[in-house]
């Protein structure tokens, strides 16, 4: 525990140390070459804030107006046939919109059930297992301007599934 | 598709909320959605800056090129059509090693680089090519080692030993990432 704490504290400033260090061996121009990047970072959020504006727009109504309460109504007859916990499916459906919303969902369902419950368990591991697919498939389009994604909303939400089925039979096995 | 999945989301959700009852929270989802943006992009742009700048120290030393081969074995199979452009395999693994790292603030701008030089040699601009169809892929199956926000979440709430997911996330990411890539090797022979 306080090994994988350890690690992943020292990740990120040992990154930069080792890339600093290389960058001074190699006799590079380190901080020239910093701010050349940096100036890089300000053009991306100027091409990023407009798609996020939209995307939060979207997800905001979409979960304020009850659309998704709904959706969780309808399906969640299938789930008991299949042993899936009715209270994940918020996490679920949100977690491939938005990493913040289902950050919140799933707190809000650990502090309700109990961080270490099996179904706090499955929570913790879908959280940690999955990416935010909408966000990052619009972010890698709309940096491209690309209309036609053909088989990758599909496949993402596919592959999403069955790491989400994956961490439920994992805690339905282990408890 | 986001111009016909995004006016879907808000035409059905301003219909239902009207049904619902829920307008006035729809109304008030309008102005916050705005101001979660602002808030959103202020945190994204010292970080994404920050690792711009560090990610293009690495990019001009030796140190990528010492991983890149590392996970050469693994691109190639993945990404056939990137044989001959070094350059973008390069971003492609730095990219990878990114994303196992945790570093997601770090993998993004190299994503986005390593995309946009995709677009370059793609031949149809409006439509993703093979190479990059996998890549968004691989990006959104999110192969990582150490799954720290939610570890920290967990400790956060008081749990009695938080790091008892890593190995069923481990299991779990495998898995989403295997159908990733399992169907989009299938999916792009067809569609």
């Amino acid at each position: 525990m306080n090994i994988i704490n350890y690690i992943s504290n020292i990740a990120v400033p040992f990154s930069i140390l080792l890339i600093i260090i290389y960058g001074v061996i190699e006799k590079n121009k380190v901080f020239d070459t910093f701010l050349e990047g940096a100036k890089d970072g300000l053009k991306i959020v100027y091409n990023i804030f407009p798609t996020l504006l939209g995307l939060f727009l979207a997800i905001n109504v979409l979960r304020e107006s009850g659309v998704i309460d709904f959706i969780i109504n309808f399906i969640n007859p299938f789930l008991k046939l299949m042993k899936i916990p009715a209270e994940i499916l918020p996490l679920a459906l949100l977690r491939p919109i938005s990493g913040s919303a289902s950050m919140a969902v799933a707190t809000d369902i650990m502090t309700k059930y109990g961080v270490d419950s099996f179904i706090g368990l499955i929570s913790s591991t879908i959280m940690g297992s999955t990416e935010t697919t909408l966000y990052t498939i619009a972010l890698y389009t709309s940096a491209i301007k690309v209309k036609r994604i053909r088989f990758v909303l599909f496949a993402a939400l596919m592959a999403d599934l069955v790491g989400m089925i994956s961490s439920v039979v994992f805690w339905q096995i282990m408890s | 598709m986001l111009n016909k999945i995004w006016p879907l989301f808000i035409i059905i959700s301003f219909i239902y909320s009207i049904y619902s009852g829920n307008i006035s929270n729809v109304n008030n989802a309008i102005f916050s959605s705005a101001e979660e943006t602002v808030n959103l992009c202020i945190t994204l742009l010292g970080t994404l800056c920050l690792w711009n700048g560090i990610m293009n120290i690495a990019i001009k030393t030796s140190l990528i090129q010492k991983l890149t081969k590392f996970l050469k074995p693994f691109i190639s199979i993945l990404f056939p059509d990137l044989k001959n452009d070094k350059d973008i395999s390069e971003q492609v693994s730095m990219n990878v090693i990114a994303n196992m790292l945790g570093l997601g603030n770090a993998s993004t701008p190299i994503g986005l680089k390593a995309i946009t030089s995709m677009q370059e040699k793609n031949k149809d601009k409006t439509t993703l090519n093979n190479s990059m169809a996998m890549f968004i892929l691989i990006n959104t199956a999110s192969l990582q080692i150490i799954p720290t926000t939610v570890i920290s979440i967990r400790s956060s709430l008081g749990s009695s030993n938080p790091s008892k997911i890593i190995l069923a996330v481990w299991v779990a990411t495998v898995c989403a990432f295997l159908t990733a890539v399992i169907l989009g090797k299938l999916l792009s022979k067809k569609f």
